[in-house]
C-alpha cells in the first residue's frame, strides 16, 4: 500500500498525551510567552505542576472549583495574557460550561482549555469519571477551536500551537499511555483544522482522532490485506472540521467511516456526517460510544467492550462499501 | 499613554447625576418595553458614586488605559444603569439610549464585553464577576501595577449570592491576597422570585464576607455620599479584600416600582408610568 511515507506502525515507549501538556507549557514559558496556567486540584495528573516547578509565578491552582477557575481565566486573559486552564473533561466542561460559553467564548478570550483524562479510556473510576459529550458540548459553542491528539507527539504540538493565537481552544487529552505515530517526525504535521492524510487510497475513508487512529491505521492495514484500499485520514481538529478534505474523500472514495472515543451523537461523526449530509452524501458508517455510559474496568477491556477496536473499523468500512 | 481619574463633583452634583440616570433608566426600559429598571434604580447610587464620586481612576477618552480601575457588573441584567451612568460619563452619546434592546445595537440586554466601551465584562449568567475579578487583579499583580492602580471594582447583587461560584471566588481572593479587588453588594433584598428572606436567605451576608477574610463595610446605598466615601475607603485599603454591603431598595426613586419589587425586576414602564415615574424622579428622593 501507499505508505505516504509512513512506516509501520513503530513500536516506541508509549506514552499518554496528557503527558504533553506540562513539557509543551514549560517550553513556552521557556520561549518567552507570557502565559499562565490554572489548575484545579488535578495539577499531578494534568501535568500543570511541571510548569509550577519551573514558573511558579506563572502557575496557580484555584482548588476544586472549575466554575471559578474558567472565570478567573478569562478575567487574566482580559489583562492580556495567553491562558491556559486545565482539568479533567468531565469536570471542564462538565462542571462549568455556562462559564466556558460566556466567558471564553462569547467574550473570545484567549484561553486554552487542556482536558485531560477525556473518554472512557480513563477506565477504573467508572462513568462519573469518563467523558463521552465533552465534544458535543465544545463544538456547539460558536468560535471554539475543538482538538484531540491522536498521540503525545500531536499533543505537544497543539499546545504549543495555541499559544500562536488568540482564541479559545478546547484540547482534549487522555489517560492511558499510546503508541507514538509521530515518532521522528521533526516537523509539526498538526494544523489547526486540517486533516493529516495517512494513508491516500480510494476504497473507503477512515476518519478518526485522538486514541482511535492508531487502530485505524492497524483496520486499513488490515483492509489491504484483504485487497481493499482504505484511506486514513487524523481528524485531530474536529472545529473547525478539515470539510475539504473530508468532501475530497467523499468524491474520490464514495464511503467514511468514522472513529472516536465519544458519543456518536455530537463529535467527530456527527461533524463529518453533517459535512456529507450538506455537500456530498455518500454512506457513512460509525465506530464510537453508541449512546451509553461508560463503567469501570481497564481501559483496554473497555475500549474492547464498547467496540472501539480495529476490528470494529474493519467490520464498519465493509458495511460503508457494502452499501456504496 | 497617560490618562487621570475624572475629577470628583460635590454632592449636590452626584445627586443630580443619580436623577439624570434614574431617567435614562426608566426611558430605556419604556422604550424597549422590557429590561430590569427595578435591579437598576437600587444602584443608581452605587453607579453614580464610583463613576462621579472621584473613586474610579478612568478616561472615558481612553477606555483601554492599561492602568484604569475596571468596574464589572456582575448582576449582568442591571445593564440600564451601567448604559445611563456610561453615557453620562461620556463612553457614548446618550442619543443611544433610546437604541437598547433594539436589533442591531451595542446597548445589549445582558452587559456585552466592549460594547459599548467602557463595559469590561460580559454577563448575564449570574455568579462570575467576582471570578472574574480574581482573574483581572492576578494579572495586575503579574505585570506589577502598583496597588492603587488598577482597582477592580465588582457590583453584585443580593439574589445573585444565592450562586456557589460567589463563594468560591470570594474564598480565593483572600487566598490569594488580593487587596485591590473591592465587591459591592447592591443589597435591595428582592430577586426575581420575591423576597431574598423567603426564596433564599444570605443573612448574617456580612459575617460571611468576614469569615471569608473579607474587610466589611455597611452603607446606606442610597446615601450617595456615604456610598462614596465607603468606596474611597475600600479603595484605600491594602490589607484585604474589601466588600460594601449597600442597603437599598429595588425600584428606589419610582414610588410604584418600590412598592412592587418582585413585579419590576425585569419589564418597562407604560406610556403613562414613565410620565409617573419622570416626576417623581425629578422630584427627588424623599
Amino acid at each position: 500500500m501507499s505508505s505516504n511515507g509512513w512506516a509501520a506502525i513503530p513500536e516506541p515507549p508509549p506514552a499518554a498525551t496528557r503527558e504533553a501538556y506540562g513539557p509543551a507549557l514549560v517550553k513556552l514559558a521557556e520561549a518567552g510567552h507570557d502565559i499562565v496556567a490554572l489548575d484545579a486540584d488535578l495539577s499531578a495528573s494534568t501535568g500543570g505542576n511541571k510548569l509550577a516547578a519551573s514558573f511558579p509565578e506563572r502557575w496557580f491552582t484555584v482548588g476544586a472549583a472549575e466554575q471559578n477557575m474558567i472565570s478567573i481565566a478569562a478575567g487574566l486573559a482580559s489583562t492580556g495574557k495567553t491562558v491556559y486552564a486545565a482539568s479533567f473533561a468531565v469536570f471542564m466542561p462538565g462542571h462549568c460550561f455556562d462559564q466556558i460559553r460566556v466567558q471564553i467564548a462569547q467574550q473570545r478570550m484567549n484561553v486554552k482549555l487542556i482536558a485531560s483524562h477525556g473518554g472512557i479510556s480513563v477506565g477504573e473510576d467508572g462513568a462519573s469519571a469518563q467523558a463521552i459529550e465533552d465534544l458535543a458540548l465544545m463544538t456547539s459553542l460558536p468560535g471554539m477551536n475543538v482538538v484531540v491528539p491522536s498521540d503525545a507527539v500531536e499533543a505537544d504540538w497543539a499546545i504549543r500551537r495555541a499559544a500562536e493565537d488568540d482564541e479559545p481552544w478546547y484540547i482534549r487529552l487522555g489517560r492511558p499511555k499510546l503508541p507514538i505515530i509521530h515518532l521522528g517526525v521533526d516537523e509539526p504535521r498538526f494544523e489547526l483544522g486540517r486533516a493529516e492524510v495517512i494513508y491516500l487510497e480510494d476504497h473507503v475513508t477512515l476518519i478518526a482522532c485522538g486514541l482511535m487512529v492508531e487502530p485505524t491505521m492497524r483496520a486499513a492495514e488490515s483492509l489491504a490485506q484483504e485487497g481493499i484500499g482504505a484511506r486514513v485520514l487524523n481528524m485531530a481538529t474536529i472545529k473547525p472540521l478539515d470539510e475539504a478534505e473530508v468532501i475530497r474523500a467523499a468524491e474520490e472514495t464514495g464511503a467514511i467511516v468514522c472513529a472516536e472515543e465519544h458519543n456518536v451523537i455530537g463529535g467527530l461523526g456527527a461533524a463529518v456526517a453533517r459535512t456529507l449530509a450538506l455537500h456530498c452524501p455518500v454512506p457513512m458508517e460509525q465506530v464510537g460510544i453508541n449512546d451509553t455510559f461508560g463503567q469501570s474496568g481497564p481501559w483496554q477491556a473497555l475500549l474492547n467492550e464498547y467496540g472501539l477496536t480495529s476490528e470494529s473499523v474493519v467490520e464498519a468500512a465493509k458495511r460503508a462499501i457494502a452499501r456504496k | 499613554m497617560t490618562s487621570s481619574p475624572l475629577p470628583a463633583i460635590d454632592t449636590d452634583a452626584l445627586v443630580d447625576v443619580c436623577k439624570r440616570i434614574r431617567r435614562h433608566i426608566v426611558e430605556m426600559t419604556h422604550a424597549a418595553q422590557s429590561g430590569h429598571p427595578g435591579g437598576s434604580l437600587s444602584a443608581t447610587e452605587i453607579f453614580a458614586a464610583l463613576y462621579f464620586g472621584g473613586v474610579v481612576r478612568h478616561d472615558p477618552s481612553n477606555p483601554q488605559w492599561v492602568q484604569r480601575d475596571r468596574v464589572i457588573l456582575s448582576k449582568g441584567h442591571a445593564t440600564p444603569v451601567v448604559y445611563a451612568t456610561l453615557a453620562e460619563a461620556g463612553y457614548f452619546s446618550t442619543e443611544l439610549i433610546p437604541s437598547f434592546r433594539s436589533l442591531g445595537t451595542e446597548l445589549q440586554g445582558h452587559v456585552v464585553r466592549n460594547k459599548p466601551a467602557g463595559v469590561e465584562m460580559s454577563g448575564g449568567a449570574l455568579g462570575m464577576g467576582l471570578s472574574f475579578a480574581v482573574g483581572v487583579a492576578l494579572g495586575h499583580n503579574l505585570d506589577d501595577l502598583p496597588e492603587d492602580e488598577g482597582h477592580v471594582f465588582v457590583v453584585v447583587g443580593d439574589g445573585e449570592l444565592n450562586e456557589g461560584q460567589n463563594w468560591e471566588a470570594i474564598m480565593s481572593a483572600s487566598h490569594f491576597g488580593l487587596h485591590r479587588i473591592t465587591a459591592i453588594v447592591d443589597r435591595n433584598h428582592f430577586q426575581n422570585d420575591g423576597p431574598g428572606d423567603e426564596i433564599m436567605r444570605i443573612d448574617p451576608v456580612g459575617d460571611k464576607w468576614a469569615a471569608f477574610g473579607w474587610s466589611v463595610q455597611h452603607v446606606d446605598g442610597h446615601d450617595v455620599e456615604a456610598v462614596r466615601d465607603a468606596l474611597l475607603t475600600a479603595r484605600a485599603c491594602t490589607d484585604a479584600p474589601q466588600v460594601v454591603i449597600c442597603e437599598t431598595v429595588k425600584g428606589r426613586g419610582v414610588s410604584f416600582m418600590a412598592e412592587n419589587p418582585a413585579g419590576w425586576h425585569g419589564k418597562g414602564p407604560s406610556d403613562e408610568q414613565l410620565a409617573q415615574a419622570l416626576r417623581e424622579i425629578d422630584g427627588g428622593l424623599t
